[in-house]
């Protein structure tokens, strides 16, 4: 077929345009407000932001002509409103950010190059699960591992600063799409009913058993309770779609609470952050700090919000942060803050219409893989943007997890990147074998 | 597996339900309350982002204005009182730690250009701050001045000058002084300074025992109600036994039959005290009443910080029910505690022929462009004695001034209207001991047939009577602007 009468990316072209405008107005408002304190390069960011877009979507073209249409430019509003947001907050770090982007689409591009036959991963799907175990333990080891607010995020190799959990997220979904596409049969076939409740067959349970495992243990060795919760919640979705059975849900649900009272009684930072998230108040200089600021600042926002460029992040006059991490954890009450509800919802909106491109590609592939793969890798991400924003509106324990494509952070832009374009290969396939 | 993808999708739309569900809670619902959290700094901080409005004198002068510190979003409003603290009382201070005070507080919402919600979004799309109102007050600079310079001759104390056709106030002084541009680096300490209580405003705050200025108060009762005539005459022997407890006049002067003029030049006390038994409780209550006592002054100060006068016992104030000397509180005695501003008040509605106006400070608004937005419209308060009352009264008035007690505040060539009063205040604590526990008063008005101004000075602690401690604090600051009105 021919990359120029693809109907799909001309959809694509199409919905860019928006995005192209919404970016322009939006550094254009940041300009403006603070063109006292920015250079006039502003507008320049912009420009080449829509260029390397534009790239992009030149590449899909050539490479992917039935993918999602939707899926990148919806991708692309995230991560414009994400540049605007970091730029507000601080010109370099924008800077940063714009080349983690394009980073990003190198991955991107070079994913799609590489993995047009994905179903290779299949192969090696023991391998990719020891590497993502092994990602995720990395910042444990010595000599490489960091630790961040007393949990062990990152791993520092010379000058490259990176967080594994945001790649390993990808390695598990894989792993357990491939695996779970081989066992589902037997798992549900092999299922006893004990005392009223349907149970897994043991044997071909160990490796899940496995992964409750390795969450478990990120909890004890990195402490980091939000990627545990993303990635026990994944492999729920997973376990769920792949068997159909409920029950299995409900107990592993029971065993990664079991787990994580336990552990959030004998692991002090776990405890801090649960403590916390029940009684802000208790410590509102110290523990409580963040995520008070984090809802004093929405509260601020109100409908419409103050603006943008108009909320306080730092005490006026002084680098004393007043919403603490505001470019990573809290960006999304700073959107609160300064474009009010009507704007958190928009990017609320935003997920939730990536989230149902995803599991739409899910429902029109016709393979096992692709169709747990699909489920797996969206449930993920969706399950990443809950994690955060119910962090900082104190709907669950706040947690060191990035906003996806929106927070400051080249793991997070590029492996959600490489999450992106698996998610297109899968698509493209499908679509065309769809319209066969 | 594709239901099971559909009912997964569902619960996804759920979860992000709920984060719509908290994020609207927290910026709109709770918003409000959790502004209101003591660990929330943001509110402050907002305010200290707007560049609050000047206030101003009369003429012009500046006394209250924001100075900008720090640029982009780190700029913020500090404020500054150039004339620190001559002004102290009654403009107050603003500030983010320390809060707010008096007329500050009191038009802060004018000060900070408070608008309506949908004026604010269209002043957020039009890119415009948050400015706020110039306010220009009444005040006038040279008359502040001298009741300041003329107070601090005599001692601690207040001064209020109204116009009494308006209520525009044209002087608010109480010393002991503070200096408000001082304020974020000794609140606490002058907070603790209990002896000297300069954060008090003694215009608005100080109770005080009125002595015989009240007996003007007791004569507009008699005259009005037409309980006596300016003809009425009766007489006045001294010592009177009233409650059990001999009342006397001054040099335990006995006065045959006399008539208002005599016993109010003279300030004979038994005279008053028959008065006010002849008026008893009940209507001697309501005239007090009219002239505003019993109820917080309705001047632009925020309430907590003006007081109401009236009888007190124990912090709780007496109403014409309660057992009460009629007759000594008709001379200004019993448990009678009085703000300069309420007796200022008096004056004010005598000079008006019976109209007494609302006092306030403030004249007119002025948004940053220079548009008058709000102008000050004069309005009466009551009417607690008639025209004709009014007119009797300044007679006697004048003969207090001319030939009675209160010699000292003459003004060559204008009649002055007025009445001393010295308040024999024996063991107030407040005056650490010694000699010097006079309360001394005056308060008048002048020209007495065209009242330009009325004024109520009083001197706490002194051992010199009313005609030698207030009368020239008043002659002084009724010169000053009786002055500038003929230039």
């Amino acid at each position: 077929m021919s990359a120029l009468k693809s109907p799909a990316r001309n959809r694509e072209l199409l919905a860019l345009i928006p995005v192209a405008l919404l970016l322009s107005a939006g550094f254009a408002a940041v300009f403006a407000q603070e063109n006292a304190r920015l250079g006039n390069l502003s507008l320049v960011y912009g420009a080449y932001f829509l260029a390397v877009c534009l790239a992009t979507h030149v590449y899909l073209r050539l490479r992917l002509p039935d993918a999602d249409p939707y899926l990148f430019p919806l991708v692309a509003l995230l991560t414009a409103f994400g540049l605007v947001m970091v730029y507000r907050i601080d010109e370099s770090l924008a800077r940063d950010q714009a080349n983690w982007f394009v980073l990003g689409l190198v991955l991107f591009a070079l994913t799609i190059h590489f993995l047009r036959d994905y179903d290779v991963l299949e192969r090696y799907r023991y391998t990719i699960a020891g590497a993502g175990l092994l990602l995720l333990l990395a910042p444990r080891l010595p000599g490489i591992g960091q630790q961040v607010n007393g949990a062990y995020l990152g791993v520092k190799l010379g000058p490259l600063a990176f967080q594994p959990a945001e790649l390993s997220k990808i390695c598990l979904v894989v792993f357990l799409a491939s695996y779970l596409r081989e066992h589902r049969e037997v798992l549900i076939v092999g299922a006893r009913r004990v005392l009223g409740v349907t149970l897994p067959p043991l044997k071909h349970l160990g490796p899940l058993l496995v992964v409750w495992g390795a969450s478990m243990l990120m909890l004890v060795f990195i402490r980091d309770l939000g990627s545990s919760l993303m990635f026990f919640a994944a492999f729920l979705a997973l376990l769920y779609v792949a068997t159909g059975r409920f029950s299995f849900v409900v107990i592993g649900m029971a065993l990664f609470l079991l787990g994580a009272w336990f552990f959030a009684s004998t692991v002090p930072h776990v405890h801090d952050r649960v403590d916390v998230w029940l009684n802000p108040y208790s410590d509102p200089a110290g523990n409580g700090y963040q995520i008070l600021q984090s809802i004093f600042a929405q509260a601020d926002g109100g409908l419409f919000g103050k603006g943008f460029g108009q909320a306080l992040i730092d005490f006026p006059g002084t680098h004393r942060a007043l919403l603490p991490a505001a470019q990573t954890d809290t960006i999304y009450s700073l959107i609160v803050n300064e474009l009010g509800l009507f704007g958190a919802c928009a990017v609320i909106l935003t997920y939730l219409l990536i989230a149902a491109r995803g599991f739409k590609i899910a429902l029109l592939a016709d393979d096992g893989f692709s169709k747990l793969l699909a489920t797996g890798l969206t449930a993920v991400f969706a399950i990443q943007a809950f994690v955060i924003v119910g962090g900082v509106t104190r709907v669950i324990p706040l947690t060191g997890v990035t906003l996806p494509f929106v927070s400051y952070g080249g793991s997070s832009i590029v492996a959600n990147f490489v999450l992106l374009a698996l998610l297109l290969l899968i698509s493209d396939r499908a679509r065309r074998e769809a319209a066969l | 597996m594709n239901r099971q993808i559909v009912k997964l999708f569902a619960f996804v739309v759920v979860l992000f339900a709920v984060l719509i569900g908290f994020t609207s809670w927290w910026a709109v619902f709770d918003a409000k309350s959790l502004k209101g959290k003591e660990a929330n700094a943001r509110p402050l901080l907002e305010q200290q982002q707007i560049k609050r409005g000047r206030i101003l004198a009369a003429d012009g002068t500046v006394l209250a204005k924001s100075v900008g510190k720090g640029r982009g979003a780190g700029r913020r409003y500090v404020r500054r009182y150039p004339q620190g603290s001559l002004y102290g009382h009654p403009i107050g201070y603003s500030f983010v730690r320390q809060g707010d005070s008096e007329l500050e507080k009191f038009h802060n919402g004018e000060l900070i250009g408070e608008e309506s919600e949908f004026g604010s979004i269209l002043d957020q799309l039009a890119g415009h701050n948050q400015e706020g109102e110039d306010i220009v007050t009444n005040i006038d600079p040279a008359a502040q001045q001298v009741a300041m310079s003329s107070l601090q001759e005599q001692g601690f104390g207040a001064v209020v000058a109204i116009q009494p056709s308006t209520g525009e106030v044209k002087a608010l002084a109480s010393n002991p002084p503070y200096d408000p541009n001082r304020i974020p680096y000794e609140l606490s300490k002058l907070n603790r300074n209990t002896f000297e209580t300069p954060l008090l405003d003694r215009a608005t705050q100080g109770l005080y025992p009125p002595g015989s200025t009240f007996k003007v108060v007791t004569a507009a009762a008699g005259l009005d109600s037409g309980l006596i005539t300016p003809e009425t005459a009766f007489a006045a022997p001294s010592p009177l036994e009233v409650e059990a407890q001999p009342l006397q006049n001054d040099f335990n002067q006995s006065f045959p039959p006399i008539s208002l003029d005599t016993a109010l030049t003279n300030s004979v006390n038994t005279w008053f005290a028959q008065l006010g038994q002849k008026l008893g409780e009940g209507t001697l209550f309501e005239y007090m009443d009219r002239f505003g006592f019993n109820a917080t002054p309705a001047i632009d100060l925020p309430s907590e910080q003006v007081y109401k006068s009236g009888v007190y016992d124990e912090g709780r104030l007496l109403g014409p029910g309660d057992p009460v000397d009629v007759a000594r509180v008709a001379m200004g005695q019993e448990r009678l505690a009085v703000t300069p501003l309420q007796m200022a008040e008096v004056a004010a509605a005598v000079a008006n022929g019976g109209r007494l106006m609302k006092p306030q400070i403030w004249n007119r608004t002025i948004d940053p462009d220079g548009r008058v937005t709000g102008r000050l419209d004069p309005s009466e308060y009551s009417r607690p004695i008639d025209a004709q009352t009014a007119e009797e009264l300044t007679t006697a008035m004048e003969g207090v001034v001319s030939e009675g007690t209160g010699t000292n505040a003459a003004i060559p060539g204008v009649r002055v209207a007025g009445k001393t009063g010295t308040a024999e205040t024996p063991g107030n604590e407040s005056c650490g001991g010694g000699e010097a526990e006079n309360q001394a008063w005056f308060i008048g008005f002048a020209p007495a047939e065209d009242p330009k101004v009325a004024i109520a000075a009083t001197v706490e602690c002194t051992e010199r009577f009313g005609n030698d401690a207030a009368a020239p604090i008043f002659r002084a600051v009724a010169e000053t602007i009786l002055n500038q009105e003929g230039s």
